[in-house]
């Protein structure tokens, strides 16, 4: 099972600056844990408390993760996975 | 430094002056490491307010998405404030994650009276790098027009 993650500028210092990584998981949690093995210090940038990051956006296949169950979202073999930051400020 | 032309700038106002008094965003996008603002891109700010910004998440996945299509980046990343300087805050400091763009901050809070009419004050229109926590203010030099692509 291959999942590809699309990895933002800021987080590419995790990744030797590939802008996609290939994952593994059936669950977004499950791929979360599985970058972490590859790109030790990720997890800590998208979650926090257990929960995804309030200004992290994680897509699947154009979906915000939000919508369609969060760290629970269920990943099948040829899913997208993008992370993008937010973008917002006071 | 930061180069923009004439027209972007005064979008870049207007859109503010327009949103007033909440804040406005958006992006100047342009072909990746040309560092060259070409392609304005208003954006909603999804928090509708005078104190915070935020683009929407399905608006900014579809930017992004378009921009890898046509090889750019976001060269520009704006918002406005609209009752201090143009001078990023702490929770613009703290959410800051396109180490290569720049941050522009406008500010329209001497643009308006008390009443919300147009006193014609100038829009504050400033340009800083934001990285790591860092912040560093840059001179904004406004053209006519870009200077013709070097390659």
């Amino acid at each position: 099972m291959a999942i590809e993650v699309r990895i933002p500028t800021i987080l590419r210092n995790y990744t030797g600056g590939e802008k996609a990584v290939s994952a593994d998981g059936a669950s977004l949690s499950a791929l979360i844990d599985d970058l972490e093995v590859n790109h030790p210090g990720i997890k800590d940038r998208l979650i926090e408390n257990g929960d995804l990051r309030r200004f992290v956006n994680v897509y699947v296949n154009d979906e915000d993760v939000r919508f369609i169950g969060g760290l629970e979202a269920e990943l099948s073999d040829g899913d997208q996975v993008v992370v993008l930051p937010a973008v917002a400020g006071g | 430094m930061l180069t923009i032309d004439r027209a972007t700038y005064d979008g870049i106002v207007a859109h503010a002056k327009r949103d007033h008094p909440d804040e406005a965003c958006g992006v100047v996008a342009g072909p990746e490491g040309s560092d060259r603002p070409e392609r304005l891109v208003e954006m909603v700010n999804a928090a509708g307010s005078p104190t915070f910004y935020e683009f929407d998440s399905t608006d900014l996945f579809q930017l992004y998405k378009e921009m890898d299509q046509r090889d750019e980046e976001p060269v520009v990343v704006y918002h406005s404030h609209t009752a201090t300087e143009a001078y990023p805050s702490r929770t613009d400091i703290g959410l800051a994650s396109e180490p290569n763009a720049h941050y522009v901050l406008v500010s329209t809070r001497d643009c308006f009276n008390e009443d919300g009419g147009n006193n014609d004050a100038p829009v504050e229109f400033r340009s800083y790098r934001i990285v790591d926590g860092e912040v560093t203010e840059e001179e904004v030099i406004v053209v006519d027009e870009l200077p013709a692509r070097s390659n």
